[in-house]
């Protein structure tokens, strides 16, 4: 006791990290030693009687044969999506933080007011707005954008339309928060050494904006390759990703090694592509 | 392009006028010529118009009415990255994420300009910055940015360079110094100086010609001499230094020429003022005597020097500075006299409080204001 006491009292950092640490190691570690070794385990069990843990790898090669093109639409929607986010992201961001006003304040507000709904509410109500016999497919059909057999819903448009709807405030508010902090004098100064206006953008705003733009990235990017119920209330059979298997086959299908291996792949490759990002990012040179 | 066969690179500023959209009129038809290469001061307190008049010549704000010219180049509405006028930031506005060279090399690379990493290592010698380029903005201390700022303005050798309190972050040490090196700097480049300041000292220490600016207006404008050895009105005589103000009441003129001075009396004791130093044609004034040019004498010995002569006052407080002492009088007639005197130590000692004084100045040194201007004006300021 009286060595454990010594130690905090010189380290409070430790008394004020002890709670998170103590969080994550029961609602992040556990369970995800626990996901590591379902991964492993025979898939000849049920989730009744339970499974063995056999350290069978056949499980990784199994979902990536199987899955692998469910995977590959989910990066590629989730990459489009975030992409949308960031251009209409950012253009909101930057209007809020310098041209609002005194509007400042509603507008963020407005951005986050979805949160006040549920999520699957949010999604479902795209479903009718995207429905063949609603507004939006009305006009663009009168418009000859789309053809009059033509439909949104079911499609790979209505899912990645319903990932940037759902991801949007994401990336508004990390770009929100560090584009506001952008000093105004530094866009006049770079006015004032002949920079005009694009040039100004392009060599103070947007490399001062860096760190929300990694971060609105981040928090757009990991959750939209990951998401299912887009998919599901928005798309059809050929528009799943890879959380719709994920989720089928730990609910449905009740093969749990199959469906954490799928989830330790899906992992690992948001993790290397982060790390990557993050590096060519070069967010530490930020200030 | 070169400057020598023309006629002369002016700033010219004429009618020019800012009103803001909720009606507050920030400057109201200033007419200002600011000869080619001299260090000009804009000296006035915080809103009296002088950073937006910067701000229209520096392109960042458009002005209501009036033209801007440099030469006989009409820059009024030219975009701020056309102008050959460049701005030394009050807060300086380095950019964090670029280094100090590449903070320098900004305005050259966005015009395009050959052998950039030439001119930024001759600015940052020249700023003695040589060490520093390499560093972000962020570790380099306030007197280090203040150069920064200048570096990366002056490299683009703009025709005007306007300076917003480019000192005002700075501790008074460093700030005096930074006086004198920008002064030095200013006479190696032959660049047009605008400096915008409340500091009075700085701007007397460093301009050729200082105009004093009050709610919008120029009160007044001149050598930093004139201006404080013959100030026109009551706030340029208070903001500039400091003034006694005296109720008085013209009773004649004589002489003629250079000679020529008005007689006013002052609670019953008449005093001569050159008539080059009145400002006032109705039968009021104030006259005026700078603290400084009041000489005090125990009462009943004699003053050492020829002038107006009071008797009668007594010394209310003193406050010793150790270079000099100030002194407060009460006059006969119930008002304050300020008196600064030099600690020569000829008393050998300070004028007790309570004591009987005979006060009096040199006539040239007085000069006579309108009694309709507030006798507090450009005190309460900055």
């Amino acid at each position: 006791m009286g060595a454990l006491q010594r130690v905090l009292l010189k380290h409070p950092a430790y008394f004020l990290i002890a709670p998170a640490a103590l969080w994550l190691l029961v609602f992040f570690l556990f369970p995800f030693v626990s996901l590591l070794s379902t991964s492993l385990s025979d898939p000849s069990g049920s989730p009744i009687t339970g499974y063995e843990m056999t350290f069978r790898f056949q499980n990784y090669a199994d979902v990536l044969a199987d899955y692998w093109p469910y995977m590959v639409r989910s990066l590629v929607y989730a990459s489009i999506a975030t992409l949308f986010c960031l251009i209409l992201g950012y253009v909101l961001a930057y209007a809020i933080a310098f041209k609002a006003g005194r509007y400042k304040t509603i507008l963020l507000v407005l951005v986050v007011a979805p949160f006040f709904t549920s999520f699957l509410v949010r999604t479902l109500s795209w479903k009718l707005i995207l429905g063949d016999d609603g507004w939006v497919v009305g006009t663009l059909q009168a418009l000859h954008f789309l053809p009059p057999d033509g439909r949104l819903l079911a499609t790979p448009v209505a899912v990645v339309a319903g990932l940037i709807y759902n991801f949007l405030p994401f990336m508004i508010l990390p770009l929100y928060a560090s584009l506001e902090k952008i000093d105004p004098r530094l866009h006049e100064a770079s006015l004032d050494l002949y920079a005009n206006p694009i040039r100004t953008f392009f060599k103070v705003t947007w490399p001062l904006s860096l760190p929300g733009v990694v971060g609105g990235v981040l928090l757009t990017f990991i959750p939209a390759a990951g998401d299912f119920i887009n998919a599901s209330l928005l798309g059809n059979p050929n528009t799943q990703m890879v959380g719709n298997k994920i989720q089928q086959l730990f609910t449905t299908a009740g093969d749990y090694p199959h469906a954490a291996a799928l989830s330790v792949i899906l992992m690992a490759i948001i993790v290397v592509m982060v790390l990557f990002y993050v590096r060519r990012a070069g967010t530490e040179d930020l200030v | 392009m070169s400057l020598a066969d023309q006629s002369p690179r002016n700033l010219r500023l004429t009618g020019l006028t800012k009103r803001y959209p909720n009606g507050f009129v920030a400057v109201k038809s200033l007419d200002l010529e600011i000869p080619q290469g001299s260090f000009f001061a804009l000296l006035g307190p915080s809103g009296c118009g002088k950073t937006t008049t910067l701000r229209m010549v520096a392109g960042l704000e458009d002005p209501t009415a009036g033209q801007i010219h440099i030469g006989d180049q009409d820059i009024t509405h030219a975009r701020p990255y056309r102008r050959p006028v460049n701005t030394v930031f009050q807060s300086y506005a380095l950019f964090p994420h670029l280094t100090i060279a590449e903070n320098v090399a900004f305005g050259p690379k966005r015009r395009g300009v050959k052998d950039v990493e030439q001119q930024v290592k001759d600015t940052l010698e020249l700023t003695e910055l040589t060490e520093q380029a390499a560093k972000k903005p962020a570790q380099l201390s306030g007197g280090q940015q203040q150069r920064v700022a200048l570096a990366r303005a002056l490299i683009n050798r703009p025709e005007v360079l306007l300076l917003d309190e480019p000192l005002g972050a700075l501790d008074l040490k460093l700030r005096r110094a930074m006086q004198i090196e920008l002064k030095q700097l200013q006479d190696e480049v032959g660049i047009t100086f605008v400096h915008v300041t409340h500091d009075q000292e700085e701007a007397m220490t460093m301009a050729d010609t200082v105009a004093v600016m009050n709610a919008g207006v120029i009160e007044q404008m001149g050598s930093p001499y004139d201006l404080y050895t013959n100030p026109a009105t009551t706030f340029v005589a208070n903001f500039l230094g400091r003034s006694n103000l005296i109720k008085g009441t013209v009773v004649g003129r004589e002489g003629t020429g250079a000679d020529a001075v008005v007689k006013v009396d002052v609670y019953g004791t008449v005093v001569s003022i050159p008539a080059a130093k009145v400002h006032t044609q109705s039968n009021e004034g104030w006259v005026g005597v700078r603290p400084e040019k009041v000489l005090i004498q125990p009462a009943g010995t004699p003053i050492d020097a020829p002038g107006e002569h009071f008797s009668g006052a007594v010394v209310v407080s003193s406050s010793y500075l150790g270079v000099s002492t100030e002194y407060v009088l009460r006059m006969p007639w119930g008002g304050e006299l300020m008196c600064f005197e030099q600690n020569t130590g000829r008393r050998g000692g300070l004028l007790a409080v309570g004591s009987s004084v005979d006060v009096s100045w040199n006539p040239k040194f007085a000069f006579l204001l309108d009694s309709s201007q507030d006798a507090g004006a450009g005190l309460e300021a900055d």
